[in-house]
């Protein structure tokens, strides 16, 4: 069996980060294990630009971002070992891998949990129809057309206004397919608005709101969907379905954190995040078990999965060095208008960085923080967006005399 | 091509497919003919996997003797195709008086069967299934699970590994007498002495083609959704309502666990027109979750990957009620009909295999072949075996260490023997079914562009050349530059 200090597993954008800083926080016997041959994970087929704005300070593609990290991995001489799949995660942070060479047992003082999300598929959305070929989510389209050089389809619906499919929408655009429409059911789209801007409205895409699929046609490849409009509680109004031929459907109709092998190493996870419960150290209820990125919470730029990966880099860190100690935590709840907020503990020891997501589009209202006695911050929004995460820092003082429960809402 | 055969088996479903792999031990030339891109893709991959032990049908009856028959021969069967398959036990349960009472009366019946079963009550019936509370419930030790894609393939490739022809994307469009079986076709002209209709949902149409008319069939849909596996500890056994009385063939929506893991609710019964119309429908989907969440309630929206439908063979039309057996029977000389072969056909398979053969062996004389090979030598799935032996395997043969799959963990190496399956079998699905890569949580998601680089990089397959089920089910429109 080989002993690490930290394992990192999964080399995305928080993956790449958290190596990164681990190392430079004075962790020696660091792994970053990925299961392509190449690091970088989703960014590998991000092939249009935007990102790095935040950590970089510039519009960078996907690929030119991962060089940014490859840079600094192969400068700190940090372990990558890549072309590997962990198999199996269990309580006492003992790894099983399997590659070409074998498959290897690996005990860790720590692991950085960093393997990121996978798309719904249609079965989790249960479309009704038949079962042709066709209809991919947008993730997989987008590998196949970027790095694999497949053409997916010439008439195009694309289902959910997720940022993957507004993206492809541009890409089957400028590639010479016809996207037909794209369909949300929600009456808001759950993409930033920027890619709206520029995937949608510059190539006079129609994005219908509150509309989804009702139907799928075809025996063999698929030849059309009927989609219909939508009330407030998603039931589908009578009188609007329409039908459109199309080849091809993508689906982008959300990501769900990648998190069975936190499961199988009995991690507790919140139903809301489908991510890992943490603290305000991000670590889960495993001792020396750390997650951060998309695998912890779905976020909306690679940028912030970078930066979560840097802290969480710093926390294992500090964790191998026997900094952090057992501490007395406080639930954070998510009240009133809020859909999640992270972390979902706290120790009031050091300041935190609150993120959070509105359930719905709301203008002009405030963000509390409060426990049952007294309210502990209170901010005001202009414009709050689900598609949008929120931040709100608090300062360890202004924690210190909680009595417990501290409850996040909008008001 | 070989075009003269002793026998040709028309239809390649789990009944064709035994009906070859238990002719090819004697010296026959045997042609097994489907019209899709592999074996099974009709019924036989569309079910519930449930290898039933025989107390719903009526004593005496082919059902009931072949089920029970099939059942055994399942079981002995699986040692040698290594299909998966598990003894699982079945509960049946009863929430009314009349349930009970119906309970009783299959019970009895199922005894004349020669089927063992316990009636259970109470605190027992939790005990054996979790998660139940009901008035009484029924056990059925000899029930299990198995992958009916699974069987099929493993009987369709080892019967064509003991020289069984395999003609795939092959329809046959006329059939004509003349001394022998002439068989027109879309990949050409096929002869036999015998021919045996083992088409499965169209077997009246096909009966009518050879020139038996009156046979009629009407197509009964059933759609099932299917849960994350992650509930697999949770199911311990299929869990059967009390079927409705008199209604032949139709076992109420019920809670499966699949052989892999995956839980299956279904299927519910529609009849529709068209025998191939795998749709799935809003309102069923919708009922199908209301029933089963009233047969066990613990299970979310959030836990379905996948719904599907299969269609049933039923000789029964919509409305009327009753039992029509199996009709299994040399119509006219040297041409055996299967018609109407829908539930428990999977089970019956092996048993329907050995009644043909000695409807056969009645007018002449079976040899043994002396290098038959029982075995199933295809995909061998490295995930069910033990770590020391997984760690083995990687060091013999690196593809085995390089996992594609990520949510059933199937590597490469068993994508690469899916591939080179001795039938010549090269959609995606037929991948899918031998290998159970695209089959879990993420449906694909993952390896789907692997294996596309794949039989790309190692096959030499050309954009054009990928399809999901049939060639029309295209994936790719080409290259983009």
């Amino acid at each position: 069996m080989i002993e690490k200090d930290v394992v990192i597993i999964g080399a995305g954008p928080a993956g790449m980060a958290a190596a990164v800083s681990a190392k430079e926080s004075g962790v020696k016997d660091l792994l970053l294990i990925e299961r392509e041959n190449k690091i970088g994970g989703i960014l590998n087929q991000c092939i249009h630009d935007g990102f790095g704005l935040h950590n970089f300070r510039e519009s960078l593609t996907g690929p030119e971002y991962i060089d940014r990290y490859m840079q600094k991995i192969s400068q700190l001489g940090i372990d990558v070992m890549s072309n590997t799949m962990v198999v199996n995660l269990n309580k006492d942070k003992v790894l099983t891998v399997s590659n070409p060479s074998g498959r290897l047992r690996i005990k860790a003082k720590s692991i950085i949990l960093a393997m990121g999300c996978r798309e719904r598929t249609r079965g989790a959305i249960s479309i009704p129809g038949s079962r042709p070929s066709g209809i991919f989510t947008a993730g997989v389209a987008q590998r196949l057309m970027n790095i694999q050089n497949y053409s997916v389809g010439k008439r195009i619906v694309i289902l959910g206004s997720g940022d993957i499919g507004l993206i492809m929408a541009r890409r089957l655009t400028l590639e010479g397919s016809k996207v037909l429409a794209v369909l949300e059911k929600l009456p808001f789209s759950s993409g930033l608005p920027r890619n709206i801007t520029q995937c949608l409205e510059d190539f006079n895409i129609p994005l219908k709101l509150s509309h989804t699929v009702v139907k799928i046609y075809g025996k063999e490849r698929l030849t059309g969907v009927d989609y219909a409009q939508l009330d407030e509680r998603g039931k589908v109004i009578e009188g609007t379905t329409r039908h459109l031929n199309c080849d091809t459907l993508l689906l982008s109709v959300g990501l769900i954190p990648e998190n069975e092998l936190s499961e199988e190493a009995g991690v507790h996870l919140d139903e809301r995040t489908m991510g890992a419960i943490v603290d305000d150290t991000y670590q889960t209820n495993i001792p020396g078990v750390f997650s951060a990125g998309n695998v912890l919470h779905v976020h909306d730029l690679a940028d912030m999965a970078s930066m979560e990966g840097k802290k969480v880099g710093i926390f294992a860190s500090m964790y191998i060095r026997g900094e952090i100690k057992e501490e007395k935590l406080y639930d954070v709840i998510a009240g009133e208008g809020v859909r999640y907020v992270l972390p979902q503990k706290i120790s009031t020891q050091r300041d935190v960085q609150l993120l959070l997501r509105v359930k719905a589009p709301i203008r002009d209202h405030y963000i509390v923080v409060r426990d049952s006695k007294r309210v502990i911050k209170r901010r005001k929004v202009i414009n709050m967006h689900p598609a949008v995460m929120l931040s709100l820092s608090l300062k360890a003082k202004e924690l210190a005399e909680t009595n417990g429960r501290i409850e996040v809402l909008i008001e | 091509m070989k075009t003269q055969y002793d026998i040709a088996i028309v239809g390649a479903g789990v009944v064709g497919s035994f009906i070859a792999y238990e002719l090819s031990r004697y010296r026959l030339k045997i042609a097994l003919i489907d019209k899709e891109s592999d074996v099974g893709l009709g019924t036989s991959c569309r079910n519930s996997g449930v290898l039933h032990a025989g107390f719903y049908y009526p004593t005496g009856s082919l059902k009931a003797r072949l089920c029970v028959e099939g059942n055994s021969l399942m079981k002995e069967l699986q040692k040698y195709l290594q299909f998966p398959m598990k003894a699982t036990g079945k509960l049946l349960v009863a929430f009314r008086k009349e349930e009970v009472e119906e309970l009783h009366r299959l019970k009895e019946q199922g005894e004349a069967n020669g089927v063992e079963l316990e009636l259970i009550k109470g605190e027992s019936i939790g005990k054996l299934q979790p998660g139940i509370e009901a008035m009484m419930g029924m056990y059925s030790p000899n029930t299990a699970i198995l992958s009916p894609y699974g069987a099929t393939i493993a009987a369709a490739e080892t019967a064509a590994r003991n020289g069984v022809d395999v003609f795939l994307s092959t329809e046959v469009k006329t059939v004509k007498k003349e001394g022998d079986f002439k068989l027109k076709t879309n990949n050409g002209t096929i002869r036999s002495r015998w021919l045996i209709n083992a088409t499965g949902v169209i077997s009246d149409k096909f009966s009518s083609m050879v020139g038996v008319d009156g046979y009629k069939l009407y197509p009964c849909r059933g759609e099932y959704h299917i849960l994350d596996k992650k509930l697999a500890p949770l199911v311990k056994m299929p869990i059967y309502p009390v079927p409705a009385k008199g209604v032949s063939g139709h076992l109420g929506v019920h809670i499966t666990p699949t052989v892999e893991g995956p839980i299956l609710i279904g299927p519910s019964a529609e009849y529709i027109d068209d025998p191939e119309d795998y749709s799935c429908t809003l309102p069923v989907m919708e009922k199908l979750f209301e029933e089963g969440y009233k047969l066990w309630p613990h299970f979310t929206r959030k836990d379905i990957i996948r719904a599907f439908s299969g269609i049933r063979a039923k000789p029964i039309p919509p409305g009327e009620k009753g039992f029509k057996d199996f009709i299994i029977k040399e119509d006219l000389p040297n041409f055996i009909n299967l018609v109407g072969i829908e539930s428990p056909g999977l089970t019956a398979a092996p048993a329907i295999a050995k009644m043909i053969k000695k409807m056969i062996e009645k007018k002449e004389k079976l040899t043994e072949k002396e290098n038959f090979d029982p075995y199933y030598r295809g995909v061998k799935r490295l995930e069910p075996l033990p770590e020391e032996e997984k760690e083995r395997l990687v060091r013999e043969n690196p593809n085995y260490g390089e996992i594609i799959c990520r949510c059933e963990k199937v590597t490469k190496q068993e994508i690469l023997d899916a591939i080179n399956n001795p039938i010549g079998a090269k959609s995606l699905v037929g991948i899918k079914y031998r290998s159970r890569a695209m089959m879990g949580r993420c449906q694909g998601g993952y390896c789907l562009p692997k294996i596309v680089d794949i039989m790309e990089k190692e096959f030499g397959l050309k954009p054009h050349d990928f399809y999901l089920h049939k060639p029309e089910s295209w994936m790719f429109g080409g290259r983009l530059r």
